[in-house]
């Protein structure tokens, strides 16, 4: 259990958190750039020293008004969008950097990790001659070398593309699920949160404006103006039954089937599925006669009418959760109230590859 | 022809490499604090450090001739101490070039570990390394190149000292009669000979260390980044 309360003022700009982050598990601080949530990290690590306030792990202090432990000694883990390798050794010789340091605390052997992260082939090489997708792997894998007690990813796959994203974010997902430590992650895209956090700190201008689970997060049609209408939408827990020879993956909701554009995944396994919120279409009977593959019944859980011209729409379906995002005139002229029953349609192709990622 | 005495060229040597030593153990905490420092000092002791470039090494000479002598407290203590002056040594000598070449050491050096930014040391705290550690590890190997800069121009700035020397060492052989000192004796003497034969000595030397270390810098650069 991480517990952060804290404040910090530099250059104008003001930050005050005050937050309890799971011990396991994926936390996403999700927000603009310039929001404060790098820094957050930043002070969590004990890399800025003029912070305000109070920072403690599992009971162990870590600041307070008379009291700080220098970084060195807290065991934190941190990646950041620039890898940082040390540009004077080996790939070999940063991952042992971290073990030397750590030696005596019972971790991984340097072999063992560069096995685990596919880094054996580089050993040898230096940091200049590496891809973007190979050091941010050297650098994960430095991070867990050094034991860490929290780790803390700092917008590592910003700066990679999508290939090279889809390359790394494996290894961050089987961290998730193997780890018993808290693992915070700032990003500023929400398909990599919707996809691997289990946690969300939704954060603007230094401050924390809503917390919880993924899915509860990002299913609450209130919380659609703080995350950003384009990238609303409720991540959606489904069961691969099959893939078919058309090209699609079939996968099993609580109230029927969806139907996706095909991806890798094991007959059985569960996924996580972002389904973008202004890409549902709701109606109030069932249609006949549509393109759209899926049509999900669903009830409307509530309604949420923002500033402008469109309304978000929290919808349930069995145990599913889902959310629309409508004009406030559609939502007028079909009467759309909590309690209602209709109809959500959603299109496979809205589905693109990376909404798509292995639940925990 | 026959060669001058070529003692002052070893004393030269010996000097400027006692000097390089001396500044490089005392002049690199001063450039690493420099260059992380946010104090308000920090300008004065910059000021302080960089003195030496603009006064006239006479002027240097004189204040260090008055500070040295047997007269004043710190060469009285010397004199107590060790039974010897400060002046008209070898010992003052070395102190002499240290101050006189100070900014050759400490500014090459400050922008070396300035241009590493701040992202390696904090990197390496997360992975556990106290600040001892993080020097060695990691400043020292990626600011190689800032090392052997202040190195070398530390090395040749003593190599060519003339006023300051002549202020508080004279022209002792084998204890201060470098050889700057040794070529203007000759001149004055109108012995050319033997003024030609050093000049062309130095003027050699000079050369080939540089040439060897920009030659060596350019096989093996030091790799940074």
């Amino acid at each position: 259990m991480l517990d952060v309360d804290i404040t910090h003022g530099f250059g104008g700009f003001d930050l005050a958190v005050k937050h309890r982050f799971a011990a396991g598990g994926i936390t996403a601080g999700f927000g603009r750039s310039g929001s404060g949530k790098s820094t957050l990290l930043r002070i969590i690590a004990g890399l800025e020293p003029g912070a305000k306030g109070h920072v403690a792990l599992d009971g162990m202090l870590w600041q307070d008004a008379v009291s700080f432990v220098k970084p060195e000694a807290r065991g934190v883990g941190m990646v950041f969008q620039d890898a940082r390798l040390f540009g004077h050794l080996t790939v070999a010789g940063n991952l042992e950097y971290a073990a030397k340091r750590a030696a005596g605390l019972g971790g991984p052997q340097v072999v063992a990790i560069a096995r685990d992260f596919d880094l054996l082939p580089l050993m040898d090489r230096r940091p200049q001659g590496l891809s973007g997708g190979e050091r941010q792997r050297v650098a994960l894998a430095r991070a867990l070398l050094s034991v860490p007690r929290v780790l803390l990813l700092d917008e590592p796959l910003a700066a990679l593309d999508d290939t090279r994203k889809a390359e790394i974010l494996p290894y961050l997902e089987r961290l998730r699920d193997s780890k018993d430590m808290p693992i915070l992650y700032v990003s500023h895209s929400m398909a990599e949160v919707a996809r691997i956090a289990t946690d969300i700190v939704v954060m603007q201008a230094g401050r924390v404006l809503r917390s919880g689970t993924v899915e509860d997060v990002l299913s609450d049609p209130a919380a659609v103006p703080d995350l950003g209408v384009r990238d609303a939408g409720a991540v959606l827990r489904a069961r691969v039954v099959a893939h078919h020879a058309d090209g699609l993956t079939e996968l099993a909701v609580s109230q029927g089937v969806f139907l996706l554009p095909r991806f890798a995944a094991a007959i059985g396994a569960v996924v996580r599925v972002r389904i973008p919120a202004q890409d549902v279409i709701l109606s109030l009977h069932r249609p006949v006669g549509i393109s759209a593959l899926n049509i999900l019944p669903v009830v409307i859980a509530s309604v949420f009418q923002g500033d402008g011209p469109g309304a978000a729409i929290g919808l349930v379906s069995g145990e599913d959760r889902l959310l629309a995002r409508v004009t406030r005139r559609s939502a007028d002229a079909m009467g759309l109230t909590e309690g209602l029953a209709c109809y959500a349609v959603v299109k496979s192709v809205a589905v693109a590859q990376g909404d798509v990622g292995l639940a925990r | 022809m026959t060669l001058p005495d070529l003692s002052p060229l070893w004393l030269t040597l010996q000097l400027a490499a006692v000097t390089a030593v001396v500044l490089l153990i005392l002049g690199t905490p001063l450039a690493w604090w420099l260059s992380q420092t946010r104090s308000r000092v920090k300008p004065v002791v910059e000021a302080i450090t960089a003195l030496p470039l603009v006064l006239p090494p006479t002027v240097l000479g004189f204040y260090l001739l008055i500070i040295m002598s047997p007269r004043s407290p710190i060469g009285a203590f010397w004199v107590d101490v060790t039974g010897n002056t400060l002046t008209f040594s070898f010992t003052g000598l070395v102190i002499a070039s240290a101050l006189y070449s100070l900014p050759f050491t400490v500014q090459p050096l400050q922008a070396a570990f300035e241009g590493l930014g701040r992202a390696p040391f904090e990197l390496a705290a997360t992975l556990r390394a106290g600040a001892l550690d993080r020097f060695f590890s990691i400043t020292v190997p990626m600011a190689g190149r800032g090392f052997l800069t202040a190195a070398v121009l530390t090395f040749a700035h003593t190599v060519g000292e003339f006023g300051v020397v002549l202020m508080v060492g004279g022209n002792i052989p084998g204890q201060t009669k470098v050889i700057s000192i040794a070529i203007y004796e000759q001149v004055e003497t109108i012995n050319y000979a033997d003024a030609h034969v050093l000049s062309a000595i130095m003027l050699g030397f000079a050369f080939v260390v540089l040439l060897f270390v920009y030659t060596l810098n350019r096989r093996y650069p030091i790799r940074v980044g």
